[in-house]
């Protein structure tokens, strides 16, 4: 080794006589992965998923499925018929595309808005409603607010609250999963752009890198933090060009192309599962409904600024004209499929409010694994 | 101007203890377990870091799942505590984390949450705030709020705690009334090597997240011939360390150990017979042994290094009030910290020592 070059172990890099300052604005932006425009058309024919037909029309069908969920649901809520709601408007292929990339296997921690990937992996509107109304066929057993799903057989962990908790853990997960003797299952945890700024974000990623862990961190960029724009959640080249400053690899794609989504998991799912290094992939989106049913978003946006967003920048949209162009779909299915969903949907409401609340006993299982003795008294105070 | 005068002069009588050599010295004196643990085979002689030590290679070696990491474990700790384990175990399963305790705590659970054992440390008690979310938020209420579809019982989080003679605010505090408020976890405090090895294997082995606070001060201090073998400690269950049946008197970690000089003192001294407990686990808390004791004696004395207001002291005196009300013959003491920051020269006066510990028995007594 030179013996004139710097010795300092904390980082690999040469002397400068000038006083070089790194301007952010000399970084050039991550450039967004995108397989097809604003109609549908694939831009360059190399990036074409081979997905056919059946696997596309799922795809189209479960973003519609949980686009009509949502709406019913969303106004359930504002009948007081559930206590809390959040949609999913606008980040639909965010899910439904991440999660056709990954195998059923994978291990997925959440935020709260990614109920497509529930959507795509077989989760029922039956399980997605009695999780709503904490009623008796709730596997959450009624303890958690609407929204906080789980599925053990679907390797979905279960929601909470906290903001980037989740994404810590998805890294030991990974790194755990990765030690054992012919794993091919990799973790892929989903957080916004606010949650981003969290602690928890910054450990999360650092420790992912230092210690090799195969996991996908699926940043969804939807532009709001409830009423902060991104503007004011931070400086840098959004959430991927932070991933460079970690020693970690990122990719940015269209969140509302679904196509962009797909091809950009598979390429992160091969990254991580060849290297056994994480990777940052920031899906870029525009959260079109209010941040939940307890925010109007009217009061922090022009509501001129959604009319784009719900028409020619809808990923639903997108996917129905990329399939029109293939003749792969047609008006009356569409419309017959939409009037079926509202029908579950609508019947399952009214199934799933006549259930019963689980046992009231259930109050007190599971805060450990056996119920411990100062727990009993305050059970049978009850009787 | 006599009050500014009066202040003074009692300062400065401070600063001269102060001055003398006697800061040097430890506030207690070790009394190794009498009973040995029910384990057949050889012992050997450990102090609690190497009965430690001991413990995590018998939890390794007996669960390839089992992973121990934290800051500076790889070289052996800055307690010694994970001492040639990286060497025998390989660098995949214990291994050096970034320097940030909320990640260690959140990358714990999601290790337990796939079925694999995370046995993590955090260098000191005090630097646990950090993890505090990940620890109150999701730990502890992980199996709970998904209907016991995931749970991260397989995750032990070990810290050293209490005083160690000159730690000041930030090497010397015990929070465990503060995780005592959150169902969910599980909460012992060793009082020496048998009962670190004994309970630090039961924690790992533990289907609840538990955490395992080590009096630092104790890890040389303290010596006894622990078993070879494999055994685990109850968690949950006090131990009744001297029978006596005049006052109980009750604590945990280090603090047992000035019990246990005070027992001794109350006896030659006020021809007091103590009954001494050792609390060992804070949450959940054996409240039939010490409230079998009290209605026995009919007196308390709690005594923790833990500030008094909302100390577990509090919950366990609540306890003894509620249940033993018609057979108290005295209020129930509490000698404790102060409410003040952990202080650095004035640690010999913020501690409930074995002078503080006998003035509450006779006040007890004498009521």
């Amino acid at each position: 080794a030179d013996a004139r070059a710097p010795r300092f172990p904390g980082a690999t890099a040469p002397f400068t006589s000038n006083p070089q300052v790194t301007f952010a604005e000399n970084v050039a932006p991550i450039p967004i992965y995108r397989v097809m425009d604003r109609d549908g058309i694939i831009e360059d024919k190399t990036q074409e998923p081979k997905l056919g037909q059946e696997t596309v029309k799922k795809m189209f069908r479960d973003m519609v499925l949980l686009n009509t969920m949502d709406k019913i649901l969303y106004e359930s809520q504002r009948q007081g018929r559930i206590s809390f709601y959040m949609t999913n408007f606008g980040e639909e292929a965010s899910h439904i595309g991440s999660a056709a990339a990954l195998t059923p296997d994978d291990l997925v921690y959440g935020q709260y808005r990614e109920a497509g990937v529930l959507v795509w992996r077989g989760f029922t509107i039956s399980e997605f409603i009695d999780q709503c109304y904490g009623n008796v066929d709730d596997e959450g057993k009624g303890r958690q607010m609407p929204v906080h799903y789980g599925s053990k057989k679907l390797n979905f962990v279960t929601i909470s609250s906290p903001l980037a908790t989740q994404i810590p853990q998805a890294a030991g997960a990974a790194y755990a999963l990765k030690l054992k003797e012919g794993n091919n299952r990799c973790v892929i945890v989903y957080f916004g752009e606010g949650a981003a700024s969290e602690g928890d974000c910054h450990a999360a990623l650092n420790f992912a890198a230092t210690l090799d862990a195969p996991v996908i961190f699926f940043c969804r960029n939807n532009g709001f933090a409830i009423s902060t724009p991104s503007s004011e959640q931070y400086r840098g080249d959004g959430i991927a060009g932070r991933a460079a400053g970690y020693g970690m690899a990122s990719i940015r794609v269209d969140g509302t192309d679904i196509m962009a989504v797909y091809n950009g998991t598979k390429v992160a799912r091969d990254y991580v599962m060849s290297t056994n290094k994480p990777i940052i992939l920031e899906a870029m989106s525009y959260r079109i409904g209010h941040h939940s049913t307890s925010d109007d978003s009217s009061a922090y946006r022009a509501p001129e600024e959604l009319e784009v967003w719900n028409t020619v920048e809808h990923p639903i949209n997108k996917l129905k004209n990329y399939m029109r162009s293939k003749r792969w779909w047609n008006e009356e299915d569409e419309n017959a499929f939409v009037k079926s969903i509202r029908k579950q949907v609508l019947s399952q409401i009214s199934l799933s409010e006549k259930k019963p609340k689980p046992d009231w006993r259930e109050m007190f299982n599971d805060v450990y694994y056996d119920l411990p003795a100062h727990l009993s008294p305050q059970f049978y105070s009850i009787f | 101007m006599m009050f500014t005068r009066a202040i003074e002069s009692s300062g400065r009588q401070l600063w001269g203890l102060l001055s003398v050599p006697a800061r040097q010295s430890s506030h207690f004196v070790y009394t190794p377990d009498a009973k040995a643990p029910n384990v057949e085979g050889p012992k050997t002689k450990m102090n609690m870091f190497t009965a430690i030590n001991n413990a995590l290679d018998q939890a390794m070696d007996r669960d390839a799942t089992a992973l121990v990491f934290g800051e500076d474990v790889a070289f052996g700790g800055v307690f010694r505590c994970s001492m040639g384990l990286q060497k025998k175990y390989g660098k995949g399963r214990v291994f050096n984390t970034p320097l940030c305790e909320q990640g260690i705590a959140g990358f714990a659970i999601g290790v337990a949450n796939v079925g694999a054992t995370a046995i993590a440390e955090l260098q000191f008690a005090d630097y646990m705030f950090p993890a505090f979310d990940q620890i109150v938020n999701e730990a502890a209420k992980n199996r709970y709020r998904s209907g016991n579809l995931f749970n991260c019982g397989s995750l032990t989080i070990r810290a050293p705690c209490g005083a160690v003679g000159h730690g000041a605010l930030y090497h010397s505090q015990s929070p465990e009334a503060y995780f005592a408020h959150t169902p969910g976890l599980k909460i012992v405090v060793p009082r020496g090597p048998i009962k670190a090895k004994g309970l630090l294997l039961a924690s790992i082995a533990d289907k609840d997240p538990c955490i395992v606070l080590e009096p630092k001060t104790l890890y040389r201090a303290s010596v006894e011939e622990v078993p070879d073998a494999y055994f685990e400690s109850p968690i949950g269950k006090a131990d009744v360390l001297r029978k006596g049946n005049d006052v109980t008197l009750i604590a945990w970690g280090t603090q047992i150990h000035v019990m246990t000089e005070v027992a001794d003192m109350a006896k030659k001294q006020l021809g007091v017979n103590c009954e001494v407990i050792d609390l060992v686990s804070i949450l959940p808390w054996d409240k039939e042994t010490i409230c079998n004791s009290v209605k026995k004696t009919g007196r308390a004395v709690i005594a923790h290094e833990a500030p008094l207001t909302c100390g577990f002291g509090a919950e366990i005196a609540a306890a003894i009030q509620e249940e033993c009300f018609l057979h108290l013959e005295a209020p129930v003491q509490r000698v404790t910290g102060w409410d003040t920051p952990f202080p650095h020269v004035f640690e010999p006066f913020y501690l409930p020592d074995k002078h503080r510990c006998l003035d509450a028995i006779r006040k007890t007594i004498e009521y």
